[in-house]
């Protein structure tokens, strides 16, 4: 299975209580990309990486990991299985530490050689969390925050990262920051999957994208031929089109 | 002075027993905001599972010959009650409240009731209502010093209650699976993405909490001559009050509640009345939920978003 795409959602359907959220959204990420998932508030963005990590059951459709079928598997085994989540609003241990924090990343990958190194890697990636280790996690600022929710997912060296709006209420600059953060993660090898609000930014970060609109996929492609298509200029970039 | 500092050995010596037992309730409150009604008689089948065994390690026989009972076999009934109730409360999890988990709140805690119930009432069929009297599993030693009277059995129950205190402090701060509940504590969802199995940490907070009641329960039993089936409900809900007026979640907090509660309750029997020795475990719980509701240490967290 070389060549099976290191995820792959096929037909998913979530629903809450009965409400549907997610209707039928089939995505692949390969190997080594950068893909975005772009929607509008409610378009079930975070249901759908919700459902990847199972931390929301699949109705129907299927989520395969490196090939293999998630079903029946808990949180906690999925993550074994190389992928980290970064959610939505961070959702960092506020009584702990920031060295704590991190340490939990690795919860998987414990020998202290390990935690060593991969910590090193943290701080070298965002050096303000360093100057912060023994600090509690929930005095960070906002954008120290989603460094650390960031950091602490790459402490168990994933090979597939969900990121869930990791520009969500952060500055301009510290959201630039972030972003560079993101790129230099996926540079070093791993496959990102991103969600994002902020359209002009994830299609300038990713390869491929896919438009969710009411828990469906609208649109899909390149994220150069998307950025000149005339409804997504329309409707997310917030330009004036006169097709 | 020397009738207060009696009082205050007396007190801090019940207080460590409630400390003992505050704990359990506040692990799995922090972790799972559920009251465990049925900590109390996990408490009340440590005290008896220590009197049992004592009885098989033939401590009867000895006490007829006049000998002690050795220092390790009070080991050996420690950690026999101990381990019986960690499995208790790690079954008493598994069967009655993981079923209602993702029930809305009420549910597990009338379950929590109902297993309380369940289990006083098994203590009656089993041990027979009859109490029972404590084995001296210590064999009491008194001796004077400046006037005020202290026993072995006294000194046993601080030296027993700080040791397994230092270890669990050891065990939260210091281990993967103290870390592992204090994540699940704060975010279960969090957790379970750092690849915590969230299903084994709550079982280990049972086992821990439910361990240490076993060892309050042996105490009490050495302090307090007799057991019945019916002795949790009242220390229980004593414990419980303590880890209330501690700030409920909080570790150090229910070690603060106990001891002052144990204090409070000594001072008043001693200087006011022994009726009021009762009331006054839950006038501070009406005081507390008044003026400080979070409890002495607890503390409102505000989240950032």
């Amino acid at each position: 299975m070389a060549d099976a795409p290191v995820l792959e959602v096929t037909d998913a359907r979530v629903s809450y209580g009965g409400i549907a959220a997610v209707k039928g959204v089939s995505l692949s990420v390969n190997a080594g990309e950068i893909v975005t998932l772009i929607g509008a508030n409610g378009a079930g963005k975070t249901s759908t990486l919700k459902s990847i990590v199972g931390l929301v059951p699949l109705k129907t459709g299927s989520v395969k990991i490196f090939g293999q079928d998630i079903k029946g598997k808990q949180t906690h085994e999925i993550v074994a299985g190389g992928v980290a989540l970064v959610p939505e609003g961070r959702a960092i241990f506020g009584n702990l530490t920031v060295r704590e924090n991190l340490q939990l990343g690795g919860f998987l990958r414990r020998d202290p050689a390990h935690q060593k190194r991969a910590l090193e890697r943290c701080v070298q990636l965002f050096p303000r969390l360093g100057e912060r280790l023994s600090q509690e996690g929930g005095t960070l600022s906002g954008g120290e925050q989603q460094m650390l929710a960031i950091a602490r997912a790459i402490m168990a060296e994933p090979k597939l990262l969900l990121l869930d709006e990791p520009s969500l209420g952060l500055a301009p600059k510290i959201v630039q920051e972030v972003f560079a953060a993101i790129a230099e993660i996926a540079a070093s090898g791993i496959t990102i999957l991103l969600v994002e609000q902020n359209t002009r930014l994830a299609l300038k970060t990713a390869n491929r994208a896919y438009v969710l609109v009411t828990g469906e996929i609208v649109l899909s492609g390149d994220c150069q031929a998307l950025q000149r298509d005339p409804r997504i200029r329309a409707a997310y970039l917030g330009e004036d089109v006169h097709a | 002075m020397s009738q207060f500092l009696q009082q205050v050995i007396n007190g801090l010596s019940l207080g460590s027993i409630y400390a003992l037992i505050a704990l359990g309730y506040t692990m799995v409150y922090g972790i799972l905001k559920l009251i465990n009604f049925a900590h109390s008689e996990v408490f009340m089948v440590g005290a008896y599972t220590g009197f049992y065994t004592a009885g098989a390690l033939g401590i009867e026989g000895m006490e007829q010959r006049g000998a002690a009972f050795p220092l390790y076999l009070a080991l050996v009934v420690l950690m026999v009650a101990m381990g019986a109730s960690a499995l208790l409360g790690v079954l008493i999890e598994r069967l009655a409240y993981r079923p209602v988990r993702s029930a809305p709140r009420l549910t597990p805690l009338i379950t929590a009731i109902g297993v309380s119930l369940l289990l006083q009432n098994l203590g009656m069929l089993v041990f027979t209502p009859n109490p029972r009297r404590y084995p001296p599993i210590i064999k009491e030693v008194r001796f004077e010093l400046g006037g005020v009277i202290v026993t072995n059995v006294k000194l046993t129950i601080f030296v027993v209650t700080l040791a397994l205190m230092l270890g669990l402090w050891y065990l939260v701060q210091r281990t993967w699976t103290g870390r592992a509940m204090r994540a699940v504590s704060v975010n279960l969802d969090a957790a379970k993405l750092m690849g915590i199995d969230t299903g084994r940490t709550i079982s280990a907070t049972f086992a821990i909490g439910s361990a240490l009641a076993a060892a309050g329960g042996i105490l009490f039993g050495l302090d307090q001559i007799t057991i019945n089936p019916l002795m949790g409900t009242l220390t229980g809900l004593k414990a419980f009050v303590a880890a209330v007026l501690g700030g409920i979640g909080n570790i150090p907090g229910a070690v603060v509640g106990g001891l002052l509660i144990g204090l409070a309750e000594q001072l008043v029997a001693g200087y006011v009345s022994p009726d009021y020795r009762d009331a006054i475990t839950f006038v501070i719980l009406i005081v507390i939920l008044i003026l400080r509701p979070e409890g002495i240490l607890g503390v409102v967290r505000q989240e950032k978003v």
